[in-house]
């Protein structure tokens, strides 16, 4: 397993600036699924990648639940999901079902701001200010001890946009715990059309 | 009701790829027949809603994924189910343990009698009650009818 922890820990990036070097380092063949603020911001960058999953409408917290699905479905291609740390909390134990399943194609990037951000920016039950001892979750050891096989974490930008390309290339499963800044003001995002026909037009880009 | 080696069979036939599951005490006897099959992948996840989520995942790859967990994880599953089932549309089907249907000896009063059958139709999950060991037929019936229709479905096996 490798661990790693990106310079200025305790720091945090922009989501936005997260986000921009995920489209920047992106391969065309890679599956990226995003999901709340994350969504909000990629369908910002312009016309979609035809192997951008935009999970809108959500079960809140499943968008690693329908990566594992793709990521075993289609071990050709690298899977990439967005995650916040609100959803990551309502969905703990995918990370043991990811693992379990001995996907080497998939990657959790999880954008912790610690707060609900759609909903007002309420504090998560994993935040610091949200617990006793002022100490947050710890979402890169949570996802060590269910055996992922690297873990890093990021909250300096030129730190992330320097290794991210690398990071996505190695053998996975791979967990990201990116610290990100809420975004002031944002809300939940828009859906970008009606899912059924989004659907069959992403299986079928996947088939080309 | 059916051994493991009669439902890993009839998976197969199916054309069934992948199984995602959380045990009961009667579906999980299922497993191992199922694991060994050769042609159908066991997919064990923590909670029954993310069945429903792995399940939509394979079928986006171009998989055919079905679900198998007890009535306790369909009552888990509704917000994943939904989303599924019915804001992506994906015709996901599901094997769904009856808790107490057969055999209330355990349970008496057990809830899930209550409650199973009015949630599938809430949730306008078409099903078949399985509730004897020569219906494995029933299952096959209804799982190809809901295949060529593009719709969801269920066997509700009676336990």
């Amino acid at each position: 397993m490798t661990m790693s922890q990106g310079e200025n820990a305790g720091s945090r990036l922009a989501l936005v600036a997260a986000l921009e070097t995920l489209r920047r380092v992106r391969r065309d063949d890679e599956i990226i699924i995003t999901t709340m603020g994350s969504a909000r911001e990629w369908m910002k960058f312009g016309e979609p990648h035809a192997l951008d999953f935009i999970l809108v409408p959500s079960s809140m917290g499943h968008g690693t639940s329908i990566g594992l699905g793709l990521a075993l479905a289609r071990p050709d291609h690298r899977v990439v999901v967005c995650s916040g740390d609100g959803s990551l909390l309502m969905n703990l134990g995918s990370l043991a079902s990811i693992v379990a399943a001995s996907v080497r194609n998939l990657v959790v990037l999880v954008f912790d701001n610690g707060v609900y951000e759609v909903t007002g920016q309420q504090p998560t039950a994993g935040a610091a200010a949200a617990r006793a001892g002022g100490r947050s979750a710890d979402f890169p050891g949570i996802a060590r001890a269910c055996g992922f096989e690297s873990v890093h974490r990021f909250g300096d930008s030129a730190a992330w946009a320097e290794r991210a390309r690398d990071v996505l290339d190695a053998p996975g499963p791979t967990f990201v715990a990116l610290d990100v800044e809420p975004v002031a003001g944002g809300i939940a995002p828009h859906s970008p059309g009606p899912a059924r026909a989004r659907a069959r037009a992403f299986m079928a880009a996947l088939n080309r | 009701m059916f051994s493991g080696e009669q439902v890993a069979a009839l998976l197969t036939d199916l054309g069934v790829s992948h199984v995602i599951t959380v045990p009961d005490s009667t579906i999980g006897r299922w497993e191992s027949a199922i694991e060994h099959s050769g042609s159908v992948r066991l997919v064990r996840v923590c909670r029954e809603g993310e069945a429903w989520q792995v399940a939509a995942g394979l079928y986006l790859g171009g998989a055919t994924p079905l679900v198998m967990i007890q009535c306790t994880g369909l009552f888990e599953s509704g917000d994943a189910l939904r989303n599924v089932l019915h804001d992506w549309k994906l015709p996901v089907f599901s094997i769904i343990g009856y808790r107490s249907y057969l055999d209330q000896a355990k349970l008496p009063g057990d809830t899930c009698l209550v409650f199973t059958e009015p949630l599938l139709d809430a949730w306008q999950i078409d099903y078949r009650l399985i509730t004897s060991s020569s219906e494995l037929d029933v299952i096959r019936a209804h799982y190809i009818a809901c295949r060529d229709a593009g719709r969801p479905g269920a066997a509700l096996i009676g336990e």
